[in-house]
C-alpha cells in the first residue's frame, strides 16, 4: 500500500506539489501580513546563485548542507538590499531590484558556463521539473522514496514545527511590532527566522517548481485566505488549504492540456485568488459593487422623501409630486427615477395618492430627520 | 575583433542592443524617481504571457504582433494592481507579488502550451525569458527606432508635466494637473520599455535593465535632465557591451551579461560619485571628524587660558588630555600649528613641549565656543 503509494508517479507529483505549496503558504501568511511580500521574490531568485556555487564547492546539488548553503544566498540579498536602502543612496524599491537581478544574473552566467557538468538547464531554474522528481529516489526505511519528496516533507514539517511553536510571537510580531518588541520578543530575529525558513523551501522547492513559480506558492494563497477571513489561525488554515486546491486542479489540467505542471499549479492558485476577489462575502469586488449601488439607491430614497416633504402641501406641489418631476427637475434617468420610486413604495415611505406620489407616516418621519438633522448645527452656530 | 564588428548582423544586434538599453534607461529614471521599480518587475513578468499570445495570434515569431502581445497583458497586468490595491486591504508589496507570479505561471502554460504544438519557430519564445540580442533582425530595427522616437516624443512634449508629478505628485494634484492621467501615462511607458527591452534582456532580468542604468545616473547628478540623458546613455552602453560579449561567446544569453555591466556601473557610480557616492561620503566624514576634534582641541586651550587668566597659557600634552578627557591625535596638533591656529612654545624649567592659542586661535575658539565663554564668566 505505501509502496504503491511512492512508486506511483502521480502521486509522488502531487505530493512535491502540495508539500511546496503548504510550505510556502505557512510562511507567505506572516509575510503576506507584514508586507514584505517581494521579498520572497527576491529571495527565489538569488539562491539561483546560491545553488550553483555550493555546486561548484562540493559537486553536489541535494544534501542538508548543500540546502542550507545555498540559502544563505536569500538572507544575503534581504541584508545588502536594505543596507543598500540605509546608505540612502536608492530607495529600498530600487535597492531589491538592483542586488537580486545581480546575483540571480551571476547565478546563471555560472550555470551557462558549466552547462556540460552541471544537471541543471537555464530554462528550468525558472520553471522547475516538477514532472521528473521521481526520477531521483533515496531509500529512506526500506522505501524508495523521491528526494525532493524527502527535503521538503523535512522542510514542511520545520516550517509547521517553527509556525506552531511560536505562533504567539508571530502573531504579535506580525500585528504590533513596536510592541512586540517593547515586551522583549525580538521581532528582528523572528523577521529573519522567517525569511531563513522561507530561503530553505524556495532551495528545497527549486527543482520541483524553479525559481519564478515559487513566488506563486508563498504569495497567492495567503493573499486569498486574506480576502476572506480576519482570523489569523483561519487564515493560515485556508492558505494551506488553497494551495493544495490549487495542486491538485493544477495537476488535473496539466495533464488533460498536456502542459507544464509547475505553471498550471501556480496558474491555479490565481484562479482561486481570481474568485475570491471577484466573490469573497462582504469584501469581493461583487459585493463591493452590490453594496454601492444598494448605497445609491438608498441615497435617491432620501433624496425623493426629502423632495415629497418640500413640496407638499405648497401650490406647486401637483407639479412637482411627481415622478415627471424627478426626470424634469431633478434630471434623473427614466430607470433611476423608476428605481427609487418602486424602492421607497417597498419600504412603506411614499403611497400614489389622486396621481401624486404622497410620503406615508414613515417617509414622513425620515424626512423630519433629514431637516431636523441639518438645522442643528445651524442653529449651533447662531 | 574588428572582423567582428564589420559583420553586418552584428552591427545590427549592436544598434538594436544600444536602442533598447538607451529607451529602457530614459524611461527607467521615471520609474525609479517614482519608487516603482518593484512595478517594472511585476509588468515584465506578466509580458510572458503575452509575448506567447502575440505568437499564438501571428502564428509565427513576429516581432510586432509579440510586441503588442507583451505590451496588452502588461497593461492588464497594471490594470489588475490597481483594482487589487484600491479595492482590496491587500498592501503594494502583495499585489505586486501576485500579478508577477500569476501572470508568469499564465505565460508558462501557454509556452509548454505552444511547444507541446511543435514547430521550428516556437523554440524562439525561450529567448524571450532571458533575452538573446542575437535574435534581432534589421527589419527589427525600424519598430524599435520608431518606438522609441514616440517615447522620446512623449517624454519632451510632457516634461514639465512628468517632473513634477515625479517629484511631487500632491502639488501637481494642488496645480490642478491630471495627476491620475499623468501616472497613468508614466506606467504605461514603463510596460513600453519593458516591451521594447525583452528582446535584449528577458522577461526575468527587465527590471535590472531599467533600474540599474537610472540608479548609476542618479548617483552623479540632482537634476531631471541629465539624469535621464545619462541613464539612457548608460543603458546604450550596457545594452551594446552586452550584446557583444554575449555574441562572442557561446550559449550566454544576453540578459544576464547586460545585468552585470549595468550593475557594474551602479557599483562604481555608488563608489566614485562626487558628492554622493560612498568614497567621497568616507572622505567627507573624516574631514568633517578631523575639523571636530580639532575645534575640540582649539576650545580647550582657550578654556584653560580663561581659566588661568592668562591669554598666552601654556598647556603641555597632559594637561590637553585631561582638559579634553581623551588625548587627541598628533596629527591634529600638527594641522592645527600647520594652520597657524596654535603654536609650540617652550615653558621653563621644563622641558616637554608645550603650545599656546595664537591670535588666529583665539578668534577661531571664540568662533567656535559662541559666547560659552561670556556665559561661564557670569556664572562664576
Amino acid at each position: 500500500m505505501i509502496d504503491a503509494y511512492f512508486a506511483s508517479i502521480p502521486a509522488m507529483i502531487l505530493t512535491t506539489g502540495i508539500l511546496v505549496g503548504a510550505s510556502g503558504a505557512l510562511l507567505g501568511s506572516f509575510l503576506v501580513l507584514r508586507g514584505n511580500s517581494m521579498l520572497t521574490d527576491a529571495i527565489s531568485h538569488s539562491i539561483v546563485l546560491g545553488i550553483i556555487l555550493v555546486w561548484l564547492l562540493t559537486g553536489h546539488l541535494t544534501g542538508p548542507f548543500q540546502i542550507l548553503g545555498a540559502a544563505v544566498t536569500g538572507l544575503v540579498t534581504v541584508a545588502l538590499s536594505e543596507a543598500l536602502a540605509r546608505s540612502g543612496l536608492v530607495k529600498m524599491d530600487a535597492a531589491i531590484g538592483l542586488i537580486f537581478p545581480a546575483l540571480f544574473a551571476t547565478g546563471v552566467i555560472l550555470i551557462s558556463l558549466n552547462a556540460r557538468n552541471v544537471h541543471i538547464d537555464v530554462d528550468t531554474v525558472l520553471l522547475g521539473e516538477i514532472g521528473f522528481v521521481w526520477l531521483h529516489t533515496l531509500t529512506l526505511g526500506g522505501l524508495r522514496v523521491p528526494v525532493a519528496v524527502a527535503t521538503l516533507g523535512a522542510v514542511f514539517a520545520v516550517n509547521l514545527a517553527f509556525v506552531l511553536a511560536f505562533w504567539k510571537e508571530l502573531k504579535l510580531t506580525t500585528f504590533d511590532a513596536g510592541l512586540a518588541a517593547a515586551l522583549g520578543l525580538f521581532p528582528g530575529v523572528l523577521h529573519y527566522a522567517v525569511l531563513t525558513l522561507t530561503s530553505v523551501t524556495a532551495v528545497a522547492a527549486f527543482d520541483a517548481v524553479g525559481a519564478v513559480l515559487f513566488i506563486a506558492f508563498v504569495i497567492v494563497p495567503p493573499a486569498t485566505a486574506y480576502l476572506l477571513t480576519r482570523r489569523l489561525w483561519l487564515m493560515v488554515v485556508m492558505a494551506v488549504a488553497f494551495s493544495v486546491l490549487s495542486c491538485v486542479t493544477g495537476y488535473i489540467l496539466a495533464v488533460q492540456w498536456n502542459v507544464s505542471i509547475g505553471g498550471m499549479m501556480a496558474a491555479m492558485t490565481g484562479l482561486w485568488f481570481a474568485l475570491a476577489l471577484l466573490l469573497a462575502p462582504g469584501r469581493g469586488l461583487m459585493s463591493q459593487a452590490l453594496r454601492r449601488s444598494s448605497e445609491r439607491l438608498d441615497h435617491d430614497c432620501r433624496t425623493l422623501v426629502a423632495h415629497l416633504y418640500t413640496h407638499q402641501n405648497s401650490p406647486d406641489m401637483p407639479e412637482e409630486n411627481t415622478r415627471r418631476a424627478l426626470t424634469d427637475h431633478l434630471r434623473w434617468p427614466e430607470s433611476r427615477a423608476r428605481a427609487a420610486i418602486l424602492r421607497a413604495l417597498d419600504r412603506d415611505l411614499i403611497e400614489r395618492r389622486d396621481g401624486l406620489l404622497a410620503l406615508r407616516p414613515k417617509g414622513q418621519a425620515v424626512a423630519e430627520g433629514i431637516f431636523a438633522r441639518h438645522d442643528r448645527p445651524l442653529m449651533g452656530l447662531d | 575583433m574588428s572582423a567582428l564588428l564589420a559583420s553586418s548582423i552584428v552591427q545590427t544586434v549592436l544598434v538594436g542592443a544600444a536602442l533598447l538599453g538607451a529607451i529602457s534607461g530614459m524611461l527607467g529614471a521615471f520609474a525609479v524617481l517614482r519608487q516603482q521599480s518593484l512595478l517594472g518587475d511585476a509588468l515584465s513578468h506578466a509580458a510572458l504571457p503575452g509575448v506567447c499570445l502575440g505568437f499564438l495570434v501571428a502564428g509565427g515569431r513576429d516581432l510586432g504582433s509579440i510586441l503588442a502581445g507583451a505590451f496588452f497583458t502588461g497593461a492588464l497586468a497594471a490594470l489588475v494592481m490597481q483594482v487589487i490595491v484600491r479595492r482590496t486591504t491587500l498592501k503594494t508589496d502583495a499585489a505586486l507579488g501576485i500579478v508577477l507570479s500569476v501572470f508568469f505561471a499564465v505565460g508558462v502554460v501557454a509556452l509548454t502550451h505552444i511547444q507541446g504544438q511543435g514547430g521550428a519557430a516556437s523554440a524562439g519564445l525561450m529567448t524571450f525569458l532571458f533575452g538573446q540580442a542575437a535574435a534581432i533582425l534589421r527589419s527589427d530595427l525600424w519598430i524599435m527606432g520608431a518606438g522609441g522616437l514616440a517615447a522620446l516624443a512623449l517624454v519632451l512634449a510632457f516634461w514639465k508635466e512628468f517632473k513634477l508629478v515625479s517629484f511631487d505628485a500632491n502639488f501637481a494634484r494642488a496645480q490642478g494637473l491630471p495627476v491620475a492621467w499623468i501616472e497613468g501615462a508614466l506606467t504605461v511607458m514603463v510596460a513600453f520599455a519593458i516591451v521594447i527591452g525583452l528582446q535584449l534582456v528577458g522577461v526575468v532580468l527587465m527590471v535590472a535593465l531599467l533600474i540599474a542604468p537610472a540608479a548609476a545616473a542618479r548617483q552623479w547628478t540632482n537634476a531631471l535632465g541629465p539624469m535621464v540623458v545619462l541613464s539612457a546613455a548608460l543603458g546604450a552602453v550596457s545594452g551594446a557591451l552586452g550584446a557583444l560579449i554575449s555574441a562572442s561567446a557561446r550559449g550566454l544569453a544576453t540578459g544576464p551579461v547586460v545585468v552585470l555591466i549595468a550593475t557594474a556601473f551602479v557599483l562604481i557610480s555608488m563608489l566614485a560619485a562626487p558628492r554622493r557616492g560612498l568614497v567621497w561620503q568616507g572622505l567627507a566624514a573624516r574631514a568633517m571628524r578631523a575639523r571636530i576634534s580639532e575645534g575640540r582641541v582649539l576650545t580647550a586651550l582657550q578654556g584653560l587660558a580663561q581659566a588661568h587668566g592668562d591669554t598666552a597659557y601654556k598647556a603641555e600634552r597632559g594637561m590637553l588630555n585631561t582638559a579634553l578627557g581623551a588625548a587627541p591625535h598628533a596629527m591634529r596638533i600638527d594641522a592645527l600649528e600647520r594652520r597657524g591656529l596654535i603654536q609650540q612654545v617652550t615653558h621653563p624649567p621644563e622641558t616637554t613641549p608645550h603650545w599656546e592659542l595664537t591670535q588666529a586661535g583665539h578668534e577661531e575658539a571664540r568662533a567656535l565656543s559662541g559666547n560659552a565663554a561670556d556665559k561661564d564668566r557670569n556664572l562664576s
